[in-house]
């Protein structure tokens, strides 16, 4: 790892400060550090945010839940108040990693986590060239992992330039929440929403046509910045929600497809939910088109299959990942069912 | 509130209460808590298997919550307590519960990742993830053993938290 000075921020406003002279925020340090080790970072300086213990916090205010960004997923997943109002997220955390990664990880970091595409975290720090070409690591070099038959690349908002995923678990709770992110930069504070804080290569490219580096881009958190924390609104939804994560292990894996939904009940029809799928863009991926086709319906496989294939007839496979259309269909319509309380 | 930058160092100091003894060590800010352990500090019961989170051979309690020591800046550590395999047996030299009962169980071949086993296996009795082999499973997923011996650990894992509780 390249070295680098250190100091440990005592105020937001000091990361603020920090950040608007080049430092790289360090909180766990489980992503940070392997991206200093692979060379996908390469700073001279780290300010550590892991001693802010106002943004550790956990509190129910009305029908907000707010969460601290340096909680950790192991406090959010072992959470009671977020147990009962937003279970979908305590699955989300407590399938995420491994119990010793969970009490460092923290849920701000988790959510900046970049890519698993093996072609993008291939070890080349400092002046080691890249063994491939990636858009994402090299400006320009082109893309290895479109033809590659990698089954874990995007069916959703990829471009030329790139066809990764994010592969945060609880970013695609907090997606199906409609939860917002709460940051802090030189220009003050700020909320933008889940929805809108990933950015797909599609939105990337639409949001930023001059930019020099477009397949770098990932989220729209400034250079500036810090995430404070996250507000989730408590409604019936977020009540009843639930997380199913497919994987090729059964623990300590990162999702081949995931999903989260909120869902809204009359009686045995559904008023209104939310559904996310993860791991299939490069933003938690919310499948609008089917929720609104499911408003009024009844809450059994064949009326949700109906619906989600309005949102998964957009998906456009690569080689070697076609069958993640199928398992996506699967996933989303266990999710609802178990969300419900029903099986599928 | 400081609007100022903070002061930013390459070589820190950091102060560690390890393994039940205060001590300081200077070392370059770059130095991960699994780095500090073992080449700093001599202490190489804690194991570095793939040094990017993936095996957990690395695992200690840092103020009593199982860790990754690998994806640990030591510096981040300053002022906290840690505890290694070095330290679970008593002074007496008698075995922890965890300890004693993957004797019983056998619950190892080559070894490698037994100390981190066993730490993360401590950790795991203490939060009570233990109440059947499917929950010590999950809970104890993130201590990877290339010989497979998982039944045999999941079942010491079990002993120990039967014992501990008794």
């Amino acid at each position: 790892m390249r070295d680098f000075a250190y100091a440990r921020a005592a105020s937001p406003d000091e990361v603020v400060a920090a950040r608007s002279a080049g430092a790289a925020i360090i909180a766990g340090g489980t992503e940070f550090l392997n991206w200093m080790r692979l060379g996908i970072a390469d700073v001279a300086k780290v300010i550590d945010i892991g001693r802010l213990d106002a943004l550790r916090d956990i509190v129910l205010d009305g029908t907000t839940l707010r969460i601290g960004a340096l909680a950790t997923l192991n406090q959010v997943g072992e959470s009671e108040v977020v147990a009962s109002s937003a279970p979908v997220l305590v699955e989300a955390c407590l399938k995420a990693a491994s119990a010793q990664l969970r009490n460092r990880a923290t849920l701000g970091g988790n959510i900046l986590q970049k890519t698993r595409c093996p072609y993008f975290r291939a070890e080349a720090p400092g002046v080691n060239p890249m063994p491939w070409p990636c858009n994402k690591r090299v400006a320009g070099s082109g893309c290895a992992a479109k033809e590659s038959g990698y089954a874990r690349l995007a069916l959703f908002g990829w471009t030329d330039t790139c066809v990764a995923t994010q592969p945060s678990d609880p970013a695609v709770a907090l997606a199906a929440l409609d939860a917002t992110v709460e940051v802090i930069g030189a220009g003050g504070r700020r909320i933008i929403a889940m929805n809108e804080f990933h950015l797909s290569q599609q939105d990337a490219a639409k949001q930023f046509p001059d930019h020099k580096d477009v397949a770098t881009l990932e989220n729209t958190l400034r250079p500036d910045e810090l995430i404070t924390g996250f507000r989730v609104p408590i409604d019936a939804a977020a009540k009843r929600s639930a997380y199913l994560k497919v994987r090729e292990r059964e623990s300590y894996e990162y999702a081949m497809v995931s999903a989260a939904a909120a869902l809204d009940l009359d009686g045995g029809r559904i008023r209104g939910v939310r559904i996310a799928l993860g791991s299939v863009a490069q933003k938690p991926w919310r499948l609008a088109e089917a929720e609104a086709a499911l408003r009024g319906q009844p809450l059994n496989g064949a009326a949700i299959d109906r619906a989600l294939d309005r949102s998964l007839s957009a998906a456009r496979a690569l080689p070697g990942n076609e069958f993640k259309i199928a398992l996506a269909r699967n996933v989303a319509r266990r999710v609802v069912l178990a969300a419900g309380g029903a099986h599928g | 509130m400081s609007k100022a930058t903070p002061t930013f160092a390459t070589h820190v100091t950091t102060h560690l209460q390890l393994n039940g003894k205060a001590m300081s060590v200077g070392h370059e800010a770059r130095v991960s808590l699994l780095d500090l352990l073992r080449e700093h500090l001599q202490l190489t019961g804690t194991k570095k298997g793939c040094n990017e989170g993936a095996c957990g051979a690395c695992t200690v309690l840092l103020d009593g919550e199982r860790v990754n020591a690998c994806m640990t800046l030591a510096a981040s550590c300053d002022g906290r307590q840690v505890r290694t395999v070095e330290a679970l047996a008593g002074q007496d030299g008698v075995l922890d519960a965890v300890q004693q009962a993957f004797i019983d169980h056998d619950a190892f071949q080559c070894g490698y990742c037994t100390p981190g086993q066993i730490v993360s296996a401590y950790a795991c009795v203490k939060e009570g993830h233990t109440r059947s082999p499917a929950e010590i499973a999950e809970w104890m997923s993130g201590n990877l053993c290339r010989c497979a011996a998982y039944p045999q650990i999941v079942a010491a894992v079990g002993q120990a938290a039967r014992t501990t509780k008794g």
